[in-house]
């Protein structure tokens, strides 16, 4: 411990996605300062240009086409390199890809280009990736925070509009209280264990049942605090209020990316903090973990309060903010099956696969209301896409692949995704949530097909702004969701690596 | 009673509002007071002073004490090392210097959007 | 002894809380917070955490006050001036009792050695590179700088991210006028209306 390390003891190469996405950001916010006003193309390009690059060695080194040195960790262990951390990386890389593929138009004609706007984003996005590498607690938190004071940047960008700035300091307000919650557990956990490291929570947490000491609840009491925190990052209830006033606020363009990339890192940090830190924490007289019985409730409010709630709502915007809580309880499930012994690894990898699912069709369904969005941040009733097929075809088209993946239907990327999160709830045994969340996804139907009926149905003028930056990322998005669905070995290969690091 | 590098802390605390109180107190006292609407003007280095001092101030302090606040905390980074270099050596030069650069970037930006001016 | 300085300095950090949420000038409830931040500096002291302590004092203290009162006065301090009711006029002359009390409980804590006497602020590692005692500046820039290494450049990365935000969240583009101040053109209206809107059919 106490010999002078060199740089070699860092492992650099094994955290190079994460590396060269900082980098890239940095010299990016530098390069943004020369770029003149009316060029800021050119700042998307290099975004892009960074995202990619970053993209394809996470993609390689997830296919084991290159070893970086994964399945070691980084920087004294606080980065974890292995599959889940590829597989997390690629998840927030597609994102970030596909956010600024829809913003790049949103911005040019409502008069928030800025480059800032993908300079923060790539920070975001890097702040994602490394809650997914985390391999302590330390790590987690200053992740955290770095996917979201951008995001919280981001929803206000336009303040020029009250919605936004409300949307803003909302998101900051509500969010500082939530990293409060986190900092709070972690510093129980460490109160308890003596530790911030995943690997030395577990090994604390045998001796500490061992023992049978009354610290272990101390120590259930930061986990606790930590599941309000990153439960507050995901939207699930009772940490979900935010979320509608937030997501009809801030820019439809942020929304897309944030909607997303802040659920990514938020299941991610949790698979890191239960799954791997704490799997073994079991109370006498149970058969699972301490904190699967708890998760499990969020998870079954979160699906039913999710879904009930945007049956009723008659804003695009706030009809997904609605519907992305209720898919944090589908999620939830696979979270909660992670408490059982032997199930651990298949739970972890549903999680990752219905993120992948997710991000292709929830982007793309933003992607549809920032094109359908009026420049003034209007239009995004239901009533808006009235006619929307007749006008524009292939964007309805688009629009309702993505609804019906987010329904679930089969041959979309969305079914595959409830595939194996409902598969790893019943491993575990977990009937009765599993149930719920088969039941709360017909009421979802209601809602995603009334989209499809406004579209295909009604009369209206149906108006849209494509271009084709715009029409790219939806393309993407929605060819993505199809072949995810007609291949889902894709994804399951994608996961296939995954595998605890301790226990399991 | 142990002396240790803290008493310095403690004697400053003590000391300090001492030497603050002490001048005041005796000017109180000891001068003699012959007041003029004039010399009961608040003083701002000659100038006639105009309005009350209770006004709006301008945003551009805001943006100061941010970029200062930012430089603070890295500050307080740049101790710890300070103290722990002369064990860590090259290592910890190399961590520090992208610490640094980091920032470095964080003010190129700032000047160059010109929040550094008063406009 | 520990337990006597804990209730006095305690008893000065709960009431500075309570005047600094029952004081109607904003101005004066800043003043407050700084008593409050010395006091919780105090008890870092107490804790054997001299580093956290002088961080308390530079960072809270110091600059997020500064940063604070510029905020007010950005807002205008004048509107509440006048309003202190006449039941609180009693409030300065306690803040500086309250003062004057912890400035003397602390400094004779301090001298007499009853805090702070372990870690101290010596500059060394022991001969062999461990450092001097758990929770010395030196010790943190050791852990710092080897094993925390990954979260500190994170934190730089944050620092930069805050700097931008702030930038972007004031500034329209170089050289403008910052829109608080266009915005507050027109404060009254505006300012009394509630900051967080409906929150909608939920």
């Amino acid at each position: 411990m106490f010999t002078v390390p060199s740089l070699s003891d860092l492992n650099l190469a094994a955290t190079l996605p994460a590396t060269l996405l900082a980098l890239g950001a940095s010299v990016l916010l530098v390069l943004d300062l020369f770029v003149p006003k009316g060029r800021k193309a050119l700042t998307a390009w290099l975004a892009l240009a960074v995202l990619g690059v970053s993209l394809i060695v996470a993609l390689l080194s997830l296919g084991d086409v290159v070893d970086l040195g994964t399945g070691e960790g980084a920087f004294f262990g606080l980065y974890i390199a292995d599959s889940f951390t590829d597989a997390v990386s690629v998840i927030v890389l597609v994102t970030a890809m596909l956010g600024v593929a829809v913003a790049y138009n949103y911005l040019e004609r409502t008069g928030m280009q800025r480059g800032e706007y993908y300079v923060l984003l790539l920070f975001s996005a890097l702040g994602a990736m490394l809650m997914g590498a985390a391999g302590d607690l330390v790590t987690v938190f200053v992740a955290l925070e770095l996917l979201s004071i951008p995001l919280y940047i981001l929803s206000g960008f336009r303040w020029r509009d009250e919605g936004s700035e409300e949307s803003a300091l909302k998101y900051f307000i509500l969010g500082a209280f939530a990293s409060g919650f986190l900092v709070y557990g972690i510093a129980l956990i460490y109160g308890a264990t003596g530790t911030t490291a995943f690997g030395g929570i577990w090994a604390a947490t045998r001796d500490l049942l061992a023992a049978d000491a009354a610290t272990k609840y101390v120590l259930l009491l930061g986990a606790g605090m930590v599941l309000a925190g990153l439960g507050f990052k995901v939207a699930a209830v009772p940490f979900h209020m935010w979320t509608p006033d937030v997501y009809q606020g801030a820019p439809t363009s942020v929304v897309a990316y944030m909607s997303v990339a802040a659920k990514v890192g938020g299941f991610a940090a949790l698979v890191r903090v239960l799954a791997w830190g704490l799997p073994d924490f079991v109370l006498s007289g149970q058969s699972a973990a301490a904190w699967q019985s708890t998760v499990w409730l969020i998870a079954a409010l979160t699906m039913i309060l999710g879904n009930v709630v945007a049956v009723a709502q008659n804003n695009l915007k706030r009809l997904l903010a609605y519907s992305s809580i209720a898919h944090a309880g589908y999620i939830l499930i696979a979270v909660a099956a992670m408490g059982t012994a032997g199930v651990a690894n298949e739970a972890a990898r549903a999680v990752v696969i219905y993120l992948m699912a997710y991000a292709f069709t929830n982007v793309g369904a933003f992607a549809v209301i920032v094109a359908v969005e009026r420049d003034d941040g209007g239009h995004t009733d239901i009533d808006n896409v009235r006619g929307l097929a007749k006008e524009q075809p292939v964007l309805a088209a688009s629009m309702a692949v993505f609804m019906l993946s987010l329904a679930g239907v089969p041959l979309t990327a969305g079914f595959v995704g409830k595939w194996f999160v409902f598969k790893a709830g019943l491993a575990a045994d977990l009937v009765p949530v599993t149930v719920i969340g088969v039941l709360t996804s017909a009421i979802s139907a209601y809602y995603y097909l009334r989209v499809i009926w406004f579209m295909y149905f009604e009369e209206g003028e149906g108006k849209a702004q494509i271009a084709w930056p715009l029409a790219w990322g939806i393309s993407v998005a929605a060819i993505g969701t199809l072949i995810l669905g007609f291949f889902p070995y894709l994804l399951s290969d994608m996961a296939r690596g995954i595998a605890l690091a301790f226990g399991g | 009673m142990i002396l240790n590098e803290w008493v310095f802390v403690g004697l400053f605390f003590l000391l300090g509002p001492v030497l603050l109180v002490v001048p005041i107190a005796l000017s109180k006292w000891l001068a003699p007071k012959r007041p003029t609407p004039i010399k009961q003007d608040a003083y701002e280095c000659g100038a006639e002073p105009v309005g009350l001092a209770w006004k709006q101030f301008r945003a551009e302090y805001y943006i100061f004490a941010l970029v200062f606040l930012v430089f603070d905390v890295e500050l307080v980074f740049m101790f710890p090392w300070a103290l722990a270099y002369n064990k860590l050596g090259l290592f910890a030069l190399f961590e520090m210097v992208i610490f640094v650069l980091l920032l470095v970037v964080a003010l190129v930006y700032t000047w160059r959007k010109g929040a550094l001016e008063w406009s | 002894m520990e337990l006597t300085l804990f209730v006095i300095v305690g008893a000065i950090a709960l009431l500075s809380a309570v005047m600094m949420l029952i004081s109607e000038n904003a101005v004066y409830s800043a003043l407050f917070l700084i008593l409050n931040f010395a006091a919780i500096a105090f008890f870092y002291l107490m804790l054997d955490a001299g580093f956290l302590a002088m961080v308390q004092l530079a960072v809270y203290a110091g600059a997020i006050m500064v940063l604070f009162l510029f905020v007010i006065m950005l807002l205008g301090a004048d509107p509440v001036r006048h309003t202190t009711p006449r039941k609180l006029r009693w409030l300065p002359k306690a803040a500086m009792v309250l003062a004057v009390i912890f400035l003397l409980t602390a400094s004779v804590a301090i001298i007499r050695g009853d805090v702070g006497a372990v870690g101290g602020v010596a500059p060394t590692l022991t001969a062999d590179g461990q450092p001097l005692s758990f929770g010395s500046p030196a010790h943190i820039g050791w852990l710092l700088f080897t094993r925390y290494v990954l979260p500190l450049e994170i934190v730089a990365l944050l620092l930069l991210v805050a700097m931008v935000g702030a930038i972007v969240l004031t500034r329209d583009s170089v050289g403008k006028r910052p829109p608080v101040v266009r915005r507050l053109a027109n404060p009254p209206a505006e300012l009394e209306r509630p900051i967080v809107g409906e929150s909608g059919q939920s």
